[in-house]
């Protein structure tokens, strides 16, 4: 389990929206770029790491009940996905590592659950 | 109101790929205000979602009416697309049709039919080749 601010801590990432959700629990995981992968695999709430900045990954997230995005390699999305998501309740950070790292440091810091349907 | 019964409709519009999932989005809000178990909320807003997104990226935008009544959530999105030449083929997981442009957005990972198989408990499909495609699904609120 990690807070996010020890996941905005660990990745070096920068809070987007959000600020006030910093003692979020997280106990699970899940990087991807294709949405659909992310609504057939992931079960229970997660991060969702990606490396896509268009308002459907918010879309996904709400939809999903997923609380905290993390955009990876240092995208950052337009004004109008950050204020999607802040209209959403969703946490917003971007951090500048690329994907396969950003999960490396998540797992091997804490959040270890899959989290997806098995 | 009458006899307890919610109906809505929601034009889906494909100019504009941003807008893409507002239905659903909009059906989330109204289950949530109307206090529908979570977990039938989540499995009605992520098939409506998947079928919204396909109207949008496979078929030009089309229509979705939302019936929702104590029993069961039915979602119906028809559009005046291509059709799906096969659709035991299309509902096979992996399978799609989705150019580079589509999955550069995230798109055409082949997953939204079975998804939309898997989120619900009932769900049909009837495409004609040039005329259109109909999805309907339904979950039920009390089995
Ligand atoms: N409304 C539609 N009109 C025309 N063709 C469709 C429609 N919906 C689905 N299809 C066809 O069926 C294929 C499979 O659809 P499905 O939703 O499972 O995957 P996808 O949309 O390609 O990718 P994903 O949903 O994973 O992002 C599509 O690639 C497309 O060829
Ligand atoms: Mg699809």
């Amino acid at each position: 389990m990690l807070k996010v601010s020890e996941i905005v801590k660990i990745l070096d990432a920068e809070v987007l929206t959000g600020h006030e959700n910093m003692d979020l629990e997280i106990y699970s995981g899940c990087g991807a770029d294709l949405m659909s992968d992310v609504m057939a695999f992931v079960k229970e709430s997660v991060i969702l790491c990606t490396g896509l900045v268009n308002p459907q990954v918010v879309r996904t997230a709400e939809m999903m009940d997923i609380k905290v995005l993390c955009f990876v390699r240092g995208k950052i999305p337009g004004e109008a996905v950050i204020e999607l998501a802040k209209e959403k309740g969703i946490t917003v950070i971007a951090t500048q590592q690329p994907l396969f790292i950003c999960c490396g440091l998540l797992y091997s810091n804490g959040i270890k659950g899959r989290g997806v349907w098995d | 109101m009458s006899d307890n019964v919610v109906k809505l409709h929601y034009d889906i519009d494909a100019e504009d790929f941003t807008t893409a999932g507002e239905a659903s989005s909009g059906v989330k809000k109204t289950l949530t205000r109307l206090g529908v178990n979570p977990e039938v909320i989540k499995r009605v807003s992520i098939a409506m979602y998947e079928a919204e997104i396909n109207a949008v990226i496979h078929a030009n935008g089309g229509v979705a009416d939302v019936e929702i009544t104590p029993e069961r959530v039915t979602v119906v999105i028809s559009d005046r697309g291509p059709g799906i030449p096969n659709v035991d083929k299309a509902m096979t997981p992996g399978w799609s049709t989705a150019s580079n442009t589509v999955r550069e957005l995230g798109f055409g990972a082949g997953m939204g039919l079975p998804n939309m198989k898997r989120y619900t408990d009932e769900m049909y499909v009837e495409s004609e080749v040039g005329v259109g495609t109909k999805v309907t699904l339904i979950v039920n609120i009390v089995s």
